[in-house]
């Protein structure tokens, strides 16, 4: 096992401009770190940041966006100056599938054509050498290299994504993420898809191991293929670590109410909804942003916006149930 | 106006339905006498439905669920088949003998976004059924059954939303409103069309036991869902549909635990669990479901059938009894 950190999170914060003034707060201080060939799930309710989140790390975000904090690749923080520091890196190192990316090819363009595109574009590889390229990506995620002729409307829904993956590895990129990566998808290609993203984390070529985070609001997807598991909240990220702790012994009441929101095949515990929605991030909020919904809340959480703690080696949540229990080990 | 319970008849018995859809060909193809194509949505699919019970139709997209929801409500004509509500055939019916019959099946749809009209506040959505089908004359008796109706759906108090406008509500509180209209007409039978598919997990759980509880009070509930987990949670009874035809049918926790045919076996074994030390070898099938307008001869899944045998090419099989009581499946080797 390599223990190498490909790459690292460091304090991010995301700020949207609202077009009637005001700023709306949509990532808020979010911090992690991935080593080489780990996969991990970045999970939460719509609206909770984790697209932004990875936008961001991909110096994607529209104009109206101000974003600080660090997004370190092998040392170097690639958002230090802004695109002029982003764009080497982009699809040559840290790579993106879009939600609905299957969706978003050029219907009149040839699937071959259209993954041999970023290579052009990048210098990478043109004419013959781009197009026997193209024949190796298709093979690596599953389709014959032959079909590269073809275009998108002869490809299924999973075919597509499979392509869309194979275009994002174009530039042979040592992190890659993946946003809704298999929403729109039945359960048997769902599968197919997510048997590809382990596969790519373990072998890539002769090399080993692509870095992979997958966005979803799916917690048994996450389960099912992630070593690691990050759960946001308005903004934050509220527990974080090895996603068998994060199931057997969350520490973010959070955490758990999702997990009790989702029926399991075999279980036959109670399917609980979480009350109430979501707090606003156009405005301060004061204490614990989970406490309206909370079901463990206590006089603290009204007024102390809690810290990150480390809970266990490795794993972290942002709850004040665990401060008398990280105190006691403190003294 | 109402039919009266014949003794014992099931509230819907679905049998032998069978609807086809015609491919648009273009004139080219028309001069060039090419073939008249036909999408076999659903080639022979039966079923009961009783009051209390929530039937699931399960499947992946292109088996046909969907197409089969919408011959029962006759939003499209089948082609064979019976579909009897209450002991009564409603499957040649024409337009002015259905009108009764749409005030006791109503269905809900996928996506509440979509849904409802942007225009409507919640209390012109919810009585819009009762003005169409002219049911409460006076305005103090339209506006008690809305708020009756907001109330079974839980969006209380009434009040606090009667007024809104779906941009101002949640999606979990517009598919409310979706289910509120639906019951305003105190229907026999709910079609729930991937009820929750669009909805945030946290608020999937509140909108799914609003049904259970609609089910407890008597209601029929055929809910259409690709869910398994939640059709497994829910349902007294699932139905696993491939290409056309219901392939295995059972109590739910039966499927699930004891799946029999090979493709519910296969779809069982890569729905993602919430407990990764429960990772399961997932049985993945190659390919996808084949287009159903070139239905495979013989058994229909035996091209990715993982124990298909010679005879699955050619014998058709049929929904057959298995030991277990209630438990049905379409397969040769069982």
């Amino acid at each position: 096992m390599s223990s190498e950190t490909v790459i690292e999170v460091e304090d991010l914060h995301v700020w949207f401009d609202l077009p009637g003034g005001g700023e709306l707060h949509a990532v808020q201080g979010v911090s992690f770190a991935l080593h080489k060939g780990e996969r991990m799930g970045l999970v939460g309710e719509s609206g909770c940041g984790k697209t932004t989140t990875i936008l961001a790390m991909m110096g994607l975000l529209p104009a109206t966006a101000s974003v600080s904090g660090k997004v370190i690749l092998r040392g170097e923080d690639i958002l230090a100056s802004g695109d002029e520091s982003v764009s080497p890196h982009r699809w040559k190192d840290i790579s993106m599938v879009f939600q609905g990316a299957m969706n978003a090819f050029n219907p009149v363009k040839t699937i071959g054509d259209q993954i041999a595109e970023p290579m052009e574009l990048h210098g990478v590889a043109r004419g013959k050498e781009a197009k026997a390229r193209v024949g190796e990506l298709l093979e690596l995620v599953g389709i014959a290299a032959e079909r590269a002729d073809r275009y998108p409307h002869e490809f299924s829904g999973g075919m597509r994504q499979r392509a869309a993956i194979a275009m994002a590895l174009a530039c042979s990129p040592s992190v890659l993420l993946a946003d809704e990566p298999t929403t729109a998808l039945d359960v048997m290609v769902q599968a197919q898809i997510l048997e590809l993203l382990v596969g790519l984390s373990q072998t890539l070529g002769k090399e080993l191991g692509l870095t992979v985070i997958l966005v979803t609001h799916d917690l048994p997807v996450v389960a099912q293929v992630c070593g690691q598991a990050a759960v946001m909240y308005a903004g934050e990220i509220v527990e974080r670590g090895a996603m068998s702790t994060i199931f057997h012994d969350p520490r973010h009441p959070y955490t758990r109410m999702l997990f009790a929101a989702t029926p399991d095949l075999l279980g036959d515990d109670e399917v609980l909804s979480i009350p109430g929605a979501p707090p606003r991030l156009d405005r301060e909020i004061a204490g614990c942003p989970f406490r309206p919904r909370c079901d463990s809340a206590f006089a603290t959480c009204a007024t102390v916006h809690p810290r990150r703690l480390e809970t266990a080696p490795g794993h972290e949540a942002r709850c004040h149930l665990n401060d008398s229990i990280v105190t006691k080990a403190a003294s | 106006m109402s039919t009266t319970d014949d003794s014992g008849a099931p509230l819907l018995e679905v049998e032998g339905l069978v609807t086809r859809y015609p491919i648009s060909r273009g004139l080219f193809d028309r001069i060039r006498r090419q073939p008249q194509l036909t999408v076999h949505a659903v080639e022979g699919v039966s079923f009961t439905v009783e009051a209390g019970e929530m039937v699931a139709l399960v499947g992946e997209s292109g088996c046909g669920k969907t197409t089969t929801a919408q011959t029962v409500i006759r939003m499209v004509d089948n082609d064979a088949g019976s579909i009897r509500f209450r002991g009564t055939e409603i499957g040649g019916l024409g337009a002015r003998e259905l009108r009764p019959l749409r005030r006791e099946i109503q269905i809900i749809y996928q996506d509440p976004y979509e849904s409802l009209d942007p225009r409507f506040t919640v209390r012109d959505t919810i009585e819009e059924p009762i003005r169409v089908h002219d049911l409460a004359g006076s305005k103090d008796a339209r506006e008690a059954k809305v708020r009756e109706a907001m109330v079974r759906a839980g969006l209380t108090p009434p009040d606090l939303f009667i007024d809104r406008y779906p941009h101002e509500l949640s999606g979990g509180q517009r598919q409310r409103v979706a289910i509120a209209a639906a019951l305003v007409l105190e229907p026999k039978l709910l079609i729930a069309d991937e009820p929750v598919s669009m909805l945030d997990v946290s608020v999937r759980a509140g909108i799914l036991a609003l049904l259970d509880g609609l089910r407890h009070d008597g209601m029929g509930v055929l809910m259409i869902t690709h869910d398994l987990s939640t059709a497994a949670h829910f349902a007294d009874r699932i139905a696993v549909m491939y290409l056309g035809r219901i392939v295995e049918e059972g109590r739910a926790k039966q499927v699930v635990r004891n799946p029999q045919h090979p493709y519910t076996k296969a779809l069982i074994s890569v729905v993602p669990r919430r407990d990764p030390h429960e990772r399961t070898v997932p049985q993945i099938l190659k390919g996808e479901t084949p287009n159903p307008v070139r239905v495979p001869p013989g058994c229909r899944f035996h091209p990715r059938c993982p124990v298909a045998e010679d005879r699955c090419q050619e014998i058709d099989p049929e929904l057959r009894d298995l030991a277990d009581p209630g438990h049905r499946a379409a397969c040769l080797l069982l």
